[in-house]
């Protein structure tokens, strides 16, 4: 694999800092916790989003929907790449998603490729009142005119370098880091 | 779920040539596809733009609007041909046929014969993806699919499990697909049939053979009995349907005095009061429109997985483009 550099931007403590002000931001978008739902992107906006679920029922003291959302089959590259992508199951909320005010959460926002993804498919489940997007980390390097309307942290990083999102249930830690892989390796 | 899906290749012809991995992947694939028919809009960009042929040779209904509604859930544009409004009463070859659909430029054919290796002949001849939707007494490797996906719903583990196919061995290509596909997932087949019906040295694949329904009935934890098909019964195979009824039909009292709770399937179109009871078919063992509603999801799972995908740009996969 060669060479790998990874630095730490956002330790644990940093990390739910950030998650606490974006519920708290959500709630505030949505002028109150009414018809809202939280959906994250799999794999890991999904443990994020549960996160700020947690903390707006903890913080509001109401129920809020929620479920997962697996874009595999919206991937606009899907049929140049190959082997084909595992596809994950979406959990949509029995509520619906339509007249609510869907908070899409994923881990990093680059390309904006996922995010609409994400959109086409919310569109074929019903007609959301509003969609915000809300990202803990935004690396920038967009090719689509999208813009989340909640940010844990902009950072700014070269394009070969990537930034990674992990979290306990998926990788046994809390945290952002940023990892630099050597020439050789790519 | 995070296994890496096997490549298939280029077509699905029969279950005898995937491995256990290349099955249970498909499997797995099928699961996220039973929700996209619960939406309301039933509907997935996946094979937008790709032109899917379904040439049918032979009768089918389920079969034919399984793959239908699979391909249409996915957004491909499909066209259906069957033997008796096209070309084929003119004399034209299968290749003629499948050559002129090239020369339309489709994507895959989705075949059903009356000739076993129909399939497979074709497949060698056309740049197309090929999935076999029966052809002959060879295989019908989606219904065998569906069938060990309903299994794997209910009993969670194919492997070690008993499972018995009942009925007319000889001429099935739905007995053929089933047991290749539940031998390679570990599970114990056995047979049950009358002599004529089953084929001689049929052991040496690895099942055993029951003659009598009751034994079957107290071995198995799974049945899937058989149509008796009809339409083949002109050599005299049985003397009569009601006798065959007597000694072989899956009839309410014999499961009720199974040692125990037996999960019965039926691959369809049922004749009621011969190789099944209605009450059987109605009760509490049946799971035979959830093997129709599971048709779906399993095509589906093999039209994506089939679909596109060039092996040389694995890599590029693996590092994902998107972000």
């Amino acid at each position: 694999m060669g060479d790998e550099k990874r630095i730490i931007l956002m330790d644990a403590p940093a990390v739910e800092r950030a998650l606490d002000r974006m519920a708290r931001e959500i709630v505030e978008r949505n002028q109150g916790t009414e018809d809202l739902v939280v959906l994250g992107i799999r794999r890991r906006g999904v443990e994020l989003a549960e996160r700020i679920r947690a903390k707006l029922e903890e913080d509001e003291g109401v129920r809020i929907p929620s479920g997962a959302l697996d874009i595999t089959l919206y991937r606009d590259d899907l049929m140049e790449v190959g082997p084909r992508p595992v596809v994950g199951e979406s959990n949509l909320p029995l509520e619906g998603v339509d007249d609510r005010c869907v908070v899409v959460v994923d881990d990093v926002l680059f390309t904006g490729r996922t995010s609409r993804a994400a959109m086409n498919e919310l569109m074929d489940w019903g007609r959301p009142a509003r969609i915000l997007l809300c990202v803990l980390v935004d690396r920038g390097g967009r090719e689509l005119p999208i813009q989340p309307d909640i940010v844990g942290r902009v950072v700014s990083v070269l394009p070969s370098q990537q930034v990674e999102v992990l979290v306990p249930e998926e990788d046994g830690r809390l945290a952002v880091e940023l990892v630099t892989r050597s020439e050789e390796a790519r | 779920m995070t296994r890496e899906p096997s490549p298939l290749g280029k077509d699905l012809i029969g279950l005898e040539e995937l491995t256990g991995e290349q099955i249970l992947s498909i499997l797995d694939t099928a699961e996220p596809f039973k929700e996209i028919s619960e939406r309301r809009i039933k509907k997935v960009p996946v094979l937008r733009g790709k032109t899917i042929v379904n040439l049918f040779m032979e009768p089918s209904t389920r079969t034919r609007i399984s793959f239908e509604f699979a391909e249409k859930r996915l957004s491909a544009d499909t066209v259906n041909i069957s033997a008796s409004g096209s070309s084929v009463v003119k004399g034209e070859t299968l290749v003629d046929t499948a050559r002129n659909l090239e020369a339309m430029r489709i994507d895959m054919v989705v075949i059903r014969h009356g000739s076993s290796g129909a399939a497979r002949f074709l497949a060698d001849r056309i740049p197309s993806n090929v999935i076999n939707a029966g052809d002959g007494a060879h295989e019908h490797p989606t219904q065998a699919l569906l069938d060990l996906l309903t299994i794997r719903d209910h009993r969670h583990e194919l492997e070690g499990l008993k499972v018995c196919i009942v009925g007319d061995i000889l001429h099935s290509r739905v007995a053929r697909s089933n047991i290749f596909g539940l031998l390679r997932l570990g599970a114990e087949v056995g047979v049950c049939g009358p002599m004529t019906l089953v084929p001689a040295g049929i052991e040496a694949l690895g099942v055993r053979v029951f003659r009598r329904i009751e034994e079957a009935i107290e071995w198995a934890e799974v049945l899937n009995v058989l149509r008796l098909q009809l339409e083949r019964m002109q050599g005299g195979f049985v003397p009569s349907l009601r006798e065959y009824n007597r000694f072989f039909g899956v009839t309410m009292p014999r499961l009720e005095a199974a040692p125990r709770d037996l999960l019965v399937l039926h691959p369809g179109p049922m004749n009621r009061g011969v190789e099944i009871d209605s009450d059987v078919a109605d009760g509490p063992h049946s799971v035979i429109l959830q093997q129709v509603t599971n048709g779906v999801a399993v095509r589906m799972a093999v039209l994506y997985l089939l679909a596109g995908g060039a092996p040389e740009r694995a890599e590029a996969a693996k590092k994902g483009g998107m972000g």
